[in-house]
């Protein structure tokens, strides 16, 4: 399976095999990591699942639609060029090894 | 109050939320979890999206994997019902018999399909549990062009009929009711919804009553006869009360509970669907079906259970999809007696604002993701649009925040 890293505002690093298709948002709340909310269970409407790509990301992720790009205006910390849904990336094996970041706060 | 046991009974969002609530916040006693399906706690709201399309499976469904509960020692019973609450022992009792003691209780039993009262109920499926769609599945599977009735224009029944549609069957939706989703969102919203519908191939027939359902056919009160391969009925719920009843709390159309949730007896709640409690934003007793309500009273419960004294208070918000709209309603907009209508409904993206009083109590989004947000914040906060505000020309939620900011 997949293997996704997720870092802690703190900067403490959990990695998680997550199932084929299931999405970044899963893998953490699956695991019961702390650091992503995802109110709405997945259905891009709360904006509470934000991650950070790692800035030296090169694995090829979803591209973002509309909604999520709306949403991300209302996360609880602030949008940067990285910023993503994280129920809004599918991951496959292309996707193995995935880093990303969460924010301080989803709320 | 570390140490003491909580036995949660009924494994759904509610339910699950409370277990997952107390460990991150730091309980340390013992948890039960107690749910009467075969399977782990899992999310609903697909059954009538992703799971009936076969986009996705159980394992796509689950509020957490299997080692979690392990993992956080949460003690998670399946396919097992509690038949009975004995306060006085401080035990819940299971259909097993066996008996499992508690310092505090959470009922979380969710609610169940309401019967049709109509002849030959018994040809007719409800779609609640991930039994009830893979029953659903397997009477569509591998085909297309089934002539599929649906009674209830709700949301389970709209959102089961853009599915159904969308896998190439051929749908009628019958609704008692003049308008769908009477109860949940305005006529304005309402009637997007079914020209929606309509462009997609779906009959939606209102103001017309289900009179009998036999093998292949739908009678409808006045007369008219539908062929129907697969007749599902989604007309709203009964919550599951007889336990807490049998136990002596206040039952009236839900677990009666007050502003932290808690009934008669300290040492007893009830959360979600199941739950009737004094809302703030509806001014009265009420009972909320969705995933916010469960979640965030599942959190409420657990902080009170380790000594938090915070009422529930938390805004209700609901979402539906349907083909590509996405409808997103922050607020109650039930009882509304004015409305604003901002944006473009002809593209499909547009807001409705409802006032009650000229006070704003909700706002229904469809395809406007940010109004849903921002509303959510300004309801949250108390606020102060009025419908004129709205309604002048080229009003932007966004920007309005901005400047009284």
């Amino acid at each position: 399976m997949p293997k996704i890293t997720y870092v802690a505002h703190d900067g403490v690093e959990t990695v998680v095999d997550v199932a084929q298709d299931d999405t970044v948002m899963r893998g953490a709340v699956l695991n019961g990591i702390k650091g992503i909310v995802a109110q709405c269970g997945g259905g891009a409407s709360c904006g509470t699942c934000h991650v950070y790509v790692d800035p030296e990301n090169t694995k090829p992720l979803s591209q973002m639609h509309q909604v999520e790009d709306e949403l991300l205006y209302f996360t609880a910390c602030e949008r940067k060029e990285n910023s993503r849904l994280s129920c809004q990336i599918p991951v496959t094996e292309e996707q193995d090894g995935l880093v990303v970041h969460m924010p301080e706060k989803q709320l | 109050m570390r140490g003491e046991s909580v036995v949660v009974v009924g494994a759904g969002q509610a339910g699950c939320q409370v277990a997952v609530s107390l460990r991150e916040q730091g309980h340390r006693g013992p948890i039960t979890l107690i749910g009467d399906e075969q399977a782990a706690p899992y999310q609903r709201p697909p059954l009538t999206k992703a799971y009936l399309a076969g986009e996705t499976d159980l394992a796509g469904l689950v509020l957490r994997q299997d080692s979690y509960y392990e993992d956080h020692g949460i003690k998670l019973v399946r396919g097992e019902r509690v038949i009975g609450v004995d306060r006085q022992a401080r035990v819940a009792v299971l259909g097993c018999a066996r008996t499992i003691s508690y310092d505090h209780l959470v009922f979380a039993t969710g609610a169940r399909p309401r019967p049709l009262p109509i002849p030959g109920a018994e040809h007719v499926l409800n779609l609640r549990t991930v039994a009830d769609a893979d029953a659903i599945r397997q009477r569509l599977d591998g085909q297309i062009g089934l002539d599929v009735v649906v009674i209830g224009g709700g949301f389970i029944g709209l959102e089961f009929a853009a599915v159904v549609r969308k896998l190439r069957h051929e749908v009628t939706v019958v609704e008692a009711q003049p308008q769908v989703m009477q109860r949940a969102v305005s006529a304005e919203t309402a009637q997007h919804l079914v020209s929606r519908h309509r462009s997609e191939g779906v009959q939606i027939l209102t103001g017309t009553g289900v009179a009998a359902v036999r093998e292949g056919l739908v009678e409808l009160a006045d007369g008219t006869v539908l062929v129907a391969d697969l007749v599902v009925a989604g007309i709203g719920v009964i919550p599951n009360t007889e336990v807490a009843q049998r136990a002596g709390l206040t039952v009236d159309n839900g677990i009666v509970v007050d502003a932290h949730l808690g009934t008669v007896d300290p040492r007893v709640y009830a959360v979600g669907d199941c739950a009737r409690f004094a809302s703030t934003h509806a001014g009265g007793l009420i009972r909320l079906e969705s995933v916010q309500n469960a979640t965030d009273q599942g959190t409420t419960v657990a902080a009170a259970i380790m000594g938090s004294a915070e009422p529930y208070t938390a805004l209700p918000w609901f979402w539906s999809d349907q083909y590509d709209v996405k409808l997103q309603t922050a607020g109650l907009t039930n009882g509304h007696d004015r409305t604003v209508t901002v944006g473009d409904p002809a593209e499909g993206r547009f807001s409705v604002f409802c006032f009650k009083n000229d006070r704003l109590i909700g706002i229904e989004a469809y395809n406007r993701p940010i109004d849903f947000l921002m509303g959510r914040r300004i309801l949250e906060g108390g606020n102060s649009l009025t419908p004129e505000i709205v309604a002048q020309p080229g009003f932007d939620l966004r920007a309005s925040q901005q400047r009284a900011a």
